[in-house]
């Protein structure tokens, strides 16, 4: 099977770890091998989470700088961060609403505008998905499915070898009883954002 | 039920690395598990302990990974299958009892997990500690997956019974932290209460009885190494003349790089999971049929030093290489290309590298550094020591916890910090040898730890610090574990004792105690500035709970503030004390109010006194 290497980037709390189990579980019930690596302790106050997903014939469970097929931003400076993992292939997903840092708060460093972002990843490769997550996650019901709204986007562009359902069977299974209505319909918005 | 509990036969479902140790643990038949917890090997000890409330396994959280393995050491000498937890650097603490261990021995299986942190994600080195296998004489068993991870746990506990020794189970952190599916097997039933047969000859370890013991292990060393000679965890893939030796997640990617470099017609691969004792004829054999050897490894050249020797010994001549320039790095953790680009420069193999877009270019984004939380105590009470020590001449030794974090500006309280229970006994050093005013911090957790004899030494030393133990109530780096001082009630657990910390430093013959409430400011400062003014050893016990657990118990009542028209812009809230809930908007201060759980240390210190509750229900 050929293989696909995904790296999601997000800040802490924005719910990165469960759109990857979302996303593993999907993998399951698809009986496609997946592997994926992330990265908890010290990274958890407040900082940078990244995991890496590999699908597909691969052993290694971690994604080197230049070899990710596509990557999922949260936040749009961290997707712009991330940059290094992507090549003159890589496609490009990512939420537009930003979550500055606090080092912007005290005056050490300026958050770069919205629109250059787009520009800065535009010219350099060649597939940019790029809408306002929370906006759909807030008309999904919560600003906390905005992790699902991700996973709708990534699941459109049929990148991954996943398919709708496996990933609708997935929510079932790893959401909370309570909002797993809620987070179909944050899925369902984020698949039809993207184009 | 735990997750980890199913019986279905064959259930095969998505776990994390450590999840996976837990399984393979519970397969063993594992009755009796300690740990001090530390990262990446936290969650391998939380499951267990989650799995301890629903199952006859005993488990417990020790003051130190020294006291979990001789804890573990008794159990596994008394007959009950045990396993012994801890991360890296906790093996330095435990390796005394190590040591003398390996001449005892063991009647039941013991497995001693330890979690190894290459590029130091959580941790103050990357010490490299397959050299605890050989320094000890034990065995040592390293996965390469997170499905093997399971498999070798429950060999491991099988190779210590068959040896009568321990086993050291290493992983990295990538193996701890990456999740992949893991089919289970049967559990095996526990057995739960084991006997001891009185036989001071052999377990009471004086010099002659040592010097016995110590001829013993060698032979079971020497056991240990035919075993590894045929071990299935130390085997070769593919066959040619250029080779490959490595162990643990090395191994995956020089399996990924020789397929996607298209050499698996002559390329042999020698993986390495059982390291201590390393398979000598094994390595002599697979050398026999190479043009040239690449010794892949993290860490340092443990195995590119030792297949040397045997080379040498065998009187074979061909090129082995490992670490150095243009090869392998001993620093940080090894990724796919890394290895790939090695593998192909070394054996001569056309290769085009993916390559990054071009980020030189990029306008520098705004770090994101991890920072205390919102509402965390931590930052009021650095904050208020700051501030009673204005004018003195004052360092600082940290130690090991979330409050590690104060070192960042603007706190800035952190001059010194090497490992768990530093922060004490080098107070003493410092205020000895030098003439500043000597502050230390440490935490409720980490003071079990290792805080305890440092303070002791102190006072007998006659020392001249101010130590401040922040007591938040529960272990909080590693994940809300409990430590002496927890009260267990909170956590809906019985059969436990609470250890006060204010008695234990009173009983230690410290002369100067102050308690302070952190969010209480003014009569924070006031408290403290006396006790730095005390000649002597003087503590300052600062009682919060944390904020995250508080919120985990449902006790947490947030009530945010806001920042009124008031406000002058002095900005001395983000200037002094930086909470994460502060943020600028058309060049005004504001709080969030999602993430203010209204602590009300930022209203205490705004000379307009600005700050105030936030009135409108959310």
């Amino acid at each position: 099977m050929d293989i696909t290497r995904l790296i999601i980037v997000a800040v802490g709390g924005q719910g990165n770890l469960l759109a990857s189990k979302v996303l593993g579980e999907a993998a399951l019930i698809s009986d496609v091998p997946v592997r994926m690596s992330e990265i908890h302790g010290m990274a958890q106050r407040g900082g940078v989470v990244e995991s890496a997903m590999v699908f597909g014939d691969a052993k290694s469970p971690i994604i080197s700088n230049g070899e990710a097929d596509v990557l999922l931003g949260f936040e749009p400076s961290e997707t712009l961060r991330a940059m290094n993992k992507c090549n003159k292939n890589t496609k490009v997903i990512t939420n537009l609403a930003p979550l500055p840092p606090f080092t912007v708060a005290i005056g050490k460093g300026v958050y770069p505008e919205i629109e250059t972002i787009k520009t800065l990843i535009r010219e350099r490769t060649p597939d940019l998905t790029a809408f306002d997550a929370l906006k759909l996650a807030k008309q999904a019901g919560s600003p906390m499915t905005m992790n699902i709204v991700l996973v709708g986007a990534l699941i459109k562009k049929q990148i991954l070898p996943l398919s709708k359902q496996s990933i609708e069977q997935a929510i079932k299974t790893k959401t909370k009883k309570a909002f797993t209505e809620m987070n179909i319909t944050a899925f369902n918005l984020g698949f039809k954002a993207a184009a | 039920m735990h997750k980890l509990l199913d019986e279905t036969a064959g259930k095969k479902i998505m776990l994390l690395g450590n999840e996976a140790i837990a399984r393979g643990a519970i397969e063993a038949g594992v009755a009796f598990a300690t740990t001090y917890p530390g990262t990446p090997s936290s969650e391998l000890s939380l499951n267990l302990f989650q799995i301890s409330h629903e199952t006859d396994l005993y488990f417990e959280y020790c003051t130190n990974e020294k006291v979990a393995l001789e804890v573990a050491a008794a159990a596994a000498n008394s007959g009950v299958r045990t396993m012994c937890m801890m991360k890296h650097v906790g093996l330095n603490v435990a390796a005394d009892p190590l040591m003398t261990l390996a001449y005892v021995g063991v009647k039941a299986g013991l497995v001693i997990l330890t979690a190894d942190d290459p590029f130091m994600f959580s941790s103050q080195n990357e010490q490299d500690n397959r050299y605890y296998g050989k320094l000890s004489g034990l065995p040592m068993m390293e996965p390469s997956s997170v499905a093997e991870a399971r498999e070798m746990t429950i060999e491991a506990f099988e190779l210590s019974e068959k040896l009568h020794e321990p086993v050291l189970l290493r992983t990295t952190t990538r193996i701890n932290h990456s999740s992949a599916f893991v089919s289970f097997g049967k559990a095996k039933e526990p057995k739960t209460k084991g006997d001891f047969k009185r036989d001071p000859m052999n377990y009471v370890t004086v010099p002659a009885v040592s010097r016995k013991l110590h001829a013993r292990l060698l032979e079971r060393l020497a056991e240990a190494e035919k075993i590894s000679e045929t071990s299935e965890y130390n085997f070769i893939k593919g066959s040619g003349s250029l080779g490959i030796i490595c162990n643990g997640v090395s191994y995956l990617y020089a399996y990924d790089a020789v397929k996607e470099l298209g050499i698996e017609n002559k390329t042999k691969i020698l993986r390495i999971g059982l390291s201590n004792p390393m398979p000598v004829k094994m390595i002599s054999e697979f050398a026999k049929g190479c043009e040239k050897i690449l010794v892949i490894e993290e860490g340092e050249p443990f195995m590119e030093e030792k297949v040397k020797s045997i080379l040498q010994e065998a009187q074979l001549v061909l090129p082995v290489r490992g670490k150095g320039e243009n090869f392998f790095s001993r620093l940080y953790e090894f990724d796919p290309a890394m290895v790939k680009k090695v593998i192909a420069e070394y054996f001569d193999i056309d290769y085009s590298p993916s390559i990054p877009v071009d980020t030189s270019k990029l306008p520098e984004i705004p770090q994101r550094p991890p920072n205390l939380c919102a509402g965390c105590s931590h930052r009021a009470t650095f904050y208020e020591i700051k501030k009673a020590a204005q004018g003195m001449d004052i360092m600082c030794p940290n130690d090991i916890g979330c409050y590690t974090l104060g070192f960042l500006p603007p706190l800035g309280m952190g001059d010194f910090l090497i490992c768990m229970g530093s922060s004490v006994s080098t107070s003493c050093g410092f205020s000895k040898a030098t003439d500043k005013k000597v502050i230390s911090f440490i935490g409720d957790s980490t003071f079990f730890h290792s805080g305890i004899t440092g303070l002791v030494n102190a006072v007998f030393n006659n020392h001249n610090f101010t130590l401040v133990i922040l007591d938040n109530g529960i272990t909080a780096m590693t994940g809300h574990q409990p430590n002496p001082g927890v009260d267990m009630d909170k956590m809906n657990l019985s059969g436990y004792n609470r250890v006060s910390i204010e008695k234990m430093v009173k009983a230690a013959g410290v002369e100067h105690i102050t308690i302070i409430k952190p969010f209480k400011v003014k009569k924070s400062i006031e408290a403290i500035k006396e006790a730095l003014e005390f000649k002597g050893v003087s503590v300052i016990i600062s009682q919060q709970i944390c904020t995250l657990y508080a919120k985990s118990l449902k006790v947490l009542n947030p009530r945010p503030f806001t920042i009124s028209n008031r406000c002058k812009d002095h900005r001395d809230c983000i200037n002094e004390i930086a909470c994460p809930s502060f943020y600028i908007k058309e060049d005004r201060v504001h709080i969030d109010p999602d993430t203010c759980v209204g602590c009300a240390l930022c209203a205490q210190i705004c000379p307009e006194n600005a700050i105030v509750p936030l009135k409108t229900k959310k």
